[in-house]
């Protein structure tokens, strides 16, 4: 386990990844600074989960160098709760040392769940069992969170409210993220940086420049998502 | 109720001969004089070890086997395609073959019973393994567990239900094998009752130890059912419509 340090928390060149002839990935790189938030966005079938599928560990078939400094927590588009345990249970799944119990009913409060401790994972909503999900990664204090479309299945509400709570716990636990998404105001509303994946490569990095709390009619909000829509081969018309 | 009642009016205007089957009172008659004297328990219980070590046997073996071909690949090679030749014959169709291999003793009724058990709770287990959510399997990967952990929150659990279908099925078996290997020279046991009885034309005991053999498969699988009930507590709509 890396110490602590001041850095980058991920840093990958040249990762490559193919199927069969289709290659996916062609040669990417990538840095995540400590702290840092990192909206990764393009079409479908751009590659942005299998990036960020070889950065999680699960991609064993990638080529290329990469390094995660430190500890890391996935949260994946469904919820993937384990249907036969508890809450709390699949809250603390993996996690040992004294306290448990008090961690993960610390952790389910943070995300707004406190006492559903004892629930079943199929008594919950779809916004419910993703704040689980989210306190899932919490508990192990992470310092790099990846996100794989978090709130892509919730309706538009329920996920207004997830990147308020989202903004909350990375001002609170400031950890490092990668945010794939294809929603383009998500990306603006929660990222420090937004990469465009394009043809396998990394097309358009580009910072978001705006002061926290922030709304879709601020001051160049609007120029950014035209910026990025263009990228992503959208004519921002609308 | 009404087959209760027709019964027991048949045997009494003589249309029901008394040599073919006894009349519904007789028999609960025998029934009571059996279990008073404690014919009916000792029997009884000896029926009840062989079913339940044959069981033991049977659904253990098939769950190792079946968790290996199950997750393992080689394990797949090996085990599944002889297993998957040995489901088409009929276990039963064995009895002579088996009387050669392990003699008229009580080894033969209780290989039957573990015969019989064995394939329900060898498929249920390698589906139920083979049914797990392979995104499940991701999520617990990236909470940190290993191999060992994995098995123990995630493939078990989660082949629990298909495993439980499994075991009600060869308990099924298991009755169906031991009534078969029962009435293969044995001296006590609930078939053993039966074919004493059925020597001397005693149609009213012989009806007993259907009866008998009917309650057990009953009550084996309430026994089951709660049990399951308990341990998938977590699957909504399991006793509800």
């Amino acid at each position: 386990m890396a110490a602590r340090v001041d850095g980058d928390v991920v840093s990958a060149t040249g990762i490559r990844r193919t199927f069969g002839d289709a290659v996916v990935l062609d040669g990417v790189d990538l840095t995540i600074a400590r702290g840092e938030v990192v909206a990764l966005l393009g079409g479908s079938g751009s590659g942005k989960t299998t990036l960020l599928r070889i950065l999680a560990g699960l991609d064993p078939d990638a080529t290329g160098h990469w390094r995660v400094a430190g500890s890391l927590a996935v949260v994946f588009q469904e919820h993937r709760l384990l249907p036969w345990k508890r809450v709390a249970d699949n809250v603390a799944l993996g996690v040992t040392g004294p306290g448990v119990r008090q961690r993960a009913a610390a952790a389910l409060a943070e995300v707004g769940l406190a006492g559903r401790e004892r629930a079943w994972p199929a008594e919950l909503s779809g916004g419910q069992s993703q704040r689980v999900a989210v306190a899932r990664a919490l508990i192990r204090e992470p310092d790099l969170l990846l996100l794989d479309e978090p709130f892509g299945a919730l309706d538009a509400l329920t996920r207004l409210k997830m990147q308020a709570l989202f903004n909350r716990l990375r001002a609170e636990h400031g950890f490092a993220a990668l945010l794939v998404t294809h929603d383009v105001d998500e990306a603006l509303l929660l990222a420090d940086r937004t990469l465009v994946l394009d043809n396998g490569r990394i097309a358009q990095d580009a910072p978001v420049p705006l002061p926290h709390p922030r709304a879709p009619d601020d001051p160049g909000f609007g120029n950014l998502r035209r910026r990025l829509l263009e990228q992503l081969g959208v004519s921002a018309a609308a | 109720m009404a087959l209760v009642v027709a019964w027991e009016g048949a045997s009494r205007i003589g249309l029901l001969p008394e040599e073919k089957l006894s009349s519904l009172s007789q028999v609960l008659r025998t029934a009571w004089r059996l279990a008073r004297d404690g014919t009916l328990a000792a029997h009884l219980l000896d029926s009840v070890a062989r079913a339940g070590t044959g069981l033991a046997i049977g659904a253990g073996l098939a769950l190792v086997l079946g968790s290996v071909a199950g997750l393992l690949r080689l394990g797949d090679d090996l085990i599944d395609p002889p297993v998957q030749m040995a489901r088409m014959l009929p276990h039963l169709a064995l009895v002579p073959l088996l009387i050669i291999w392990v003699g008229i003793g009580e080894s033969l009724k209780i290989t039957l019973v573990s015969l019989g058990s064995f394939f329900p709770v060898y498929f249920n287990t390698y589906a139920g393994i083979r049914n797990i959510d392979e995104r499940l399997v991701e999520a617990a990967r990236t909470c940190g567990l290993g191999r060992l952990a994995r098995m123990r929150h995630v493939v078990l659990p989660g082949a629990l239900p298909s495993i439980f279908v499994g075991l009600r099925l060869a308990i099924g078996a298991a009755w169906l094998s031991l009534v078969v290997g029962e009435t293969v020279a044995t001296q006590n046991g609930i078939g053993f009752l039966m074919m004493e009885a059925r020597e001397f034309n005693q149609t009213d005991v012989v009806v007993v130890g259907l009866l008998i053999y009917a309650l057990l498969g009953l009550v084996s699988d309430v026994v089951l059912r709660i049990l399951e009930r308990r341990t998938l507590a977590w699957r909504r709509g399991l006793t509800a419509t």
